[in-house]
């Protein structure tokens, strides 16, 4: 967030909307978003004309449209970079970056790397739908193994990648976890903005043409309770309830110094072993992002939270501190070095 | 023009010599033998003696290639005199040879009868079969059409900084100032500057310093004794007569750098540079940082993409955005080029070309990238394109740019190359205050005739105006897709494309309204033949042209600065001649674009061998035109 967003301004949910005909498919998991934005736009006393929504291309990226601020949809990938730009230009400005995960992970991955590594801050919504959209339904790099699609009929064969494990790998100070229609996307989006520096959301988004229904093996009414992990700074890591056969938790094994699920009972988490959530563990942040699925459940919320001085700060502190006491007298600097006088055809060293 | 050797008198004929109204010399040795600094230093000296200059630095792109071999081989070539300089010169007179590679690669550019120095010390077994010499050629008489001045600068060297007990290599390394020493003298130079820089680098290291300059002054004092004794002679050249005013040297890069500063200055803008490494582009970003309190915040981007697309990002949020590459870098910027083109920002894009394709000549300089600067993109998406055609001139052409980008909302591309880059020239400092500023507005309220406000509405210029973000009330969105020719909001309607393509392309026809008509750089209006140039072919045609016409041919001269969109009477000028020419460090590249955009009967000169032309090869080309 912005620490330089003085004064919170008074808004409503509908005065972020545009007056233009969204163009998503009916269903898209990307309507969730948005209103799920613009419902923490105004919780958040965030400014409309101090707002900037930056994209890159893809579906996800359309999104600027779509929210009364200024937004800048630009090309294919490089969305950080124009941020980047932006917000060394004008630091006071509430910049968010909505990328998806062909054009973050993919065309993309090389500046969100350098986003987050420089620590812009900048908040990042990466919708992964695990598909290209947008192109019509082929596999992207965080399509499962064996994913069917028009360039690669015979299954795909390329390992996904992960979003929020890159985005520690690259040095991200804040990774957050959630999906479109959850109730919580509001909150993370509060701590993401919350957060001095680049804040990385990867929010899971159905994509109802070309991937529907994606994520129901943790998101879907009846397995979501045993299957989502909602992490709380402070809190235990339970999930499950005695309705869905049993309260668990999640344990380190000393052995291995790897994570496993352990059975609560009677509500004795201690006794089992279940960890407390730090956001400030890096460690700890680095085994959630690596959690696979299935054995576990999904880890969803802030995964890590620790700030530091963001890269415009920094940089532009320097700038300053280089320019004080410096005169800058552009006719001296044109003048600078050796030089020499000319006065009819003799010339003497200055 | 009276040179070293031309006449009768060359450098060993005897006592009646008088002084040549030009020099060239060309320094000569390994990449690690200090070669560029040696030449910048003697650069400086010719300089402060008030002489015109012009240099060519010729190093390969290897940074410290393997000692004594062919490709290794760093030169510095200073042409200087009492009369105008133009170009690096055809021939040398003098050749400073360090070793046997860099006599073997040099030798034959050097002028019959013109000296060489050579280092014998360097002129070992090893170091010949390094640069494939089966004998020594110093000894063999194949060097018998030149003077010869032969001796073992090293040991003199070694003798001359003994008493302060550097080692071996490091002692070695002061050979460059010991040459430099005899080139001083050879010149009648002042050794007291080059004596206060040697300190003040080495203030750190005062053995370093003092070695240094003993050696400078044993270089110096061995020409005085080999006056005496040998063939070398001591020349005083006198200085130029130039207008009065402060001078200092200036390559291009420098006075790119200098000229973006003074036009966000005159546009009353922050300016903000993203880059990326890449030869010979980065001199730019390297001058730049050491700016900040110009105004300026310099990015190190992570590629060339976000350098370019960092700049159009500041340039959204209200500064001017300026990027810089070379050709393989300006390729991979080219999409972001057509967002700025789409959204209408102002962004300044400079382009220090190279030779190419891929990664080409990276040290070298061409001139073909102006296909990819007029036309590179996709879609139709025009973009003004000006050149600069010498170092000093790249301090006007850079404040050109900028203006043009401001008061157009579009990007500029500024051309120059690897010469002008690296190239030196004196330069008369210009007052900042002779400058017409351009301050920019920003829009602050809503323009339209309904109170509403419309990011795409335009000026007579056909400028949308700049709207920063952050503006109380003015939230509106911008993109690559095509848009409503008034609210900006996406609409790609048949009618809304074409309204906004021509759009796009008379904002950026009408900048010709705004630049001066051609001028003829040196001759007539109008006769049998003009020869046509853009960029840092500027010396060379104009030193041709000057001595065709001594010689009574009908020839004139003009240079272009807009390639794009050109004077509006460029057309009319090039067809009141029977015949144009056009030399071009590439096959053809302004030549098709005049064909193009005239219908009239330009023909090409083509060189692209790296090295810039020489006069006598353009003069050659305007003998066979109007024989």
């Amino acid at each position: 967030m912005n620490e330089m967003t003085k004064i919170a301004v008074q808004t409503t949910l509908k005065d972020w909307e545009t007056d233009q005909e969204v163009r998503w498919c009916p269903g898209c998991g990307d309507y969730a978003i948005l209103k799920a934005v613009q419902r923490t736009l105004p919780e958040i006393g965030a400014d409309p004309s101090n707002t900037v929504f930056v994209s890159g291309i893809g579906c996800s990226s359309r999104f600027p449209y779509y929210v009364e601020s200024y937004g800048f949809h630009t090309i294919h990938g490089r969305a950080p970079a124009f941020a980047t730009g932006i917000k060394l230009a004008n630091p006071d400005l509430d910049v968010w970056l909505v990328t998806g995960d062909g054009d973050g992970m993919s065309i993309g991955g090389n500046h969100t790397m350098h986003i987050l590594r420089r620590n812009v801050n900048v908040q990042i919504l990466l919708f992964n739908n695990e598909i290209y959209g947008l192109t019509k339904g082929q596999f992207s790099p965080t399509s499962r193994e064996g994913t069917n699609s028009p360039t690669s009929p015979l299954g795909s064969v390329d390992r996904p990648a992960l979003p929020c494990a890159f985005a520690l790998g690259s040095g991200a100070r804040f990774i957050a976890r959630a999906y479109d229609v959850s109730k919580n996307l509001p909150g993370v989006l509060k701590a993401a903005h919350a957060h001095k520096g680049a804040a990385f959301v990867e929010i899971f988004q159905n994509c109802i043409v070309y991937n529907k229904d994606r994520f129901d093996d943790f998101v879907a009414k009846g397995v979501a309770d045993q299957n989502q992990l909602w992490l709380t700074d402070g809190e235990p890591m339970l999930f499950g309830s005695e309705k869905s056969g049993g309260v668990k938790g999640i344990a380190l094994d000393m052995e291995t110094l790897s994570l496993k699920v352990v059975d609560v009972l009677d509500g004795d988490w201690q006794a089992a072993g279940v960890i407390v959530h730090n956001v400030k563990n890096r460690a700890l942040a680095h085994m959630l992002v690596e959690m696979p699925f299935g054995p576990f459940p999904m880890a969803l919320g802030v995964i890590y939270d620790d700030a530091r001085p963001s890269y415009e700060e920094v940089l532009l502190g320097q700038d300053e501190q280089a320019r004080k006491g410096k005169d800058a007298n552009l006719a001296k600097l044109l003048g600078k070095g050796q030089t020499w006088t000319v006065s009819g055809t003799a010339a003497d060293p200055v | 023009m009276a040179t070293l050797v031309d006449g009768p008198d060359a450098l060993t004929g005897g006592k009646e010599t008088q002084a040549p109204e030009a020099v060239v010399v060309r320094f000569a040795g390994d990449s690690g033998d200090g070669m560029q600094l040696t030449g910048g230093q003697f650069t400086l000296s010719t300089a402060l003696a008030g002489n015109d200059l012009a240099t060519f630095p010729d190093f390969p792109a290897e940074i410290r290639a393997p000692q004594g071999t062919l490709f290794g081989v760093s030169a510095f070539q200073i042409n200087f005199g009492s009369t105008e300089i133009d170009t690096a010169g055809d021939q040398p007179d003098v050749l400073v040879a360090m070793n046997p590679a860099a006599l073997k690669t040099n030798v034959g550019a050097l002028k019959a009868g013109g000296l060489i120095i050579a280092d014998t010390g360097e002129f070992n077994k090893r170091n010949l079969e390094k640069a494939k010499y089966e004998v020594n050629p110093l000894e063999d008489g194949s060097l018998e059409k030149w003077q010869l001045l032969a001796f073992d600068i090293s040991a003199l060297t070694l003798e001359a900084v003994k008493p302060f007990g550097l080692g071996n290599k490091e002692a070695l390394r002061c050979k460059n100032m010991w040459t430099l020493g005899l080139a001083l003298w050879m010149f009648d130079r002042d050794r007291q500057p080059l004596i206060d820089w040697l300190n003040a680098k080495f203030a750190k290291n005062p053995v370093l310093a003092e070695a240094n300059v003993a050696a400078l002054n044993a270089g110096h004092a061995y020409g005085e004794t080999a006056e005496l004794s040998g063939p070398l002679k001591q020349y005083h050249i006198a200085p130029v007569e130039s207008e009065a005013g402060l001078y200092r040297t200036v390559t291009g890069a420098e006075a790119i750098s200098l000229g973006l500063v003074a036009g966000a200055q005159l546009a009353d803008l922050h300016m903000f540079f993203g880059g990326y490494p890449i030869t010979p582009a980065s001199a730019i970003l390297h001058n730049l940082a050491r700016l900040k309190e110009y105004g300026v915040t310099t990015f190190q981007a992570e590629d060339e993409i976000a350098a370019i697309a960092s700049a159009i990002g500041a340039s959204y949020a209200g500064q001017l955005g300026v990027t810089s590459s070379s050709g393989p870098g300006i390729a991979l910027k080219g999409e972001a080029m057509g967002l700025a083109i789409m959204t209408e920002l102002p962004l300044v894009i400079v382009n220090s070309q190279r030779g190419g394709p891929s990664t080409g000549l990276p040290t070298k300089t061409e001139q073909s990238d102006l296909y990819q600067a007029v036309y590179g993109r996709n879609g139709d998406a025009p973009m003004p394109v000006i050149a600069s055609r010498s170092p000093s001139d790249c301090f006007e052409v850079a404040i050109e740019a900028c203006r043009i980008a401001v008061e157009y909302m579009t990007p500029v591309m500024l051309l120059t190359d690897g010469y002008i880059a690296n190239a030196a020239e004196p330069w008369k400092v210009p007052d900042p205050e002779s400058f017409k500023p351009f301050p920019v507005t920003f829009l602050e309220e809503k323009n339209g005739p309904n109170g509403e406000l419309l990011p795409f509405a335009r000026d007579e210029k056909g400028a949308r105006p700049w709207i920063k973000p952050g503006t109380a009330g003015l939230m509106h969105r911008i993109g690559g897709i095509e848009k409503n020719p008034g609210t900006g909001n996406i609409d790609y309607s048949p009618a809304s494309h074409q309204i906004m393509t021509d759009a796009r392309k008379a904002k950026v026809e009408g900048v010709a309204n705004s630049i001066p008509l051609q001028e003829v750089n040196h001759g007539e209006a109008s006769g049998k033949l003009v020869v046509v140039g853009w960029g840092s072919t500027y010396g060379p045609i104009y030193q041709a042209v000057r001595r065709a016409r001594r010689k009574g041919l009908d020839v004139s001269h003009v240079h272009v600065r807009h390639i794009w969109p050109m004077p509006s009477n460029l057309g009319d000028l090039l067809k009141s001649y029977d015949k144009v020419l056009v030399p071009e460090m590439n096959t053809g590249q302004f030549k098709t674009v005049l064909r193009d955009q005239f219908l009239i009967d330009a023909q090409p000169l083509n060189k692209t061998s790296g090295q810039p032309f020489t006069i006598a090869e353009i003069e050659a080309a305007i003998e066979a035109a109007l024989a």
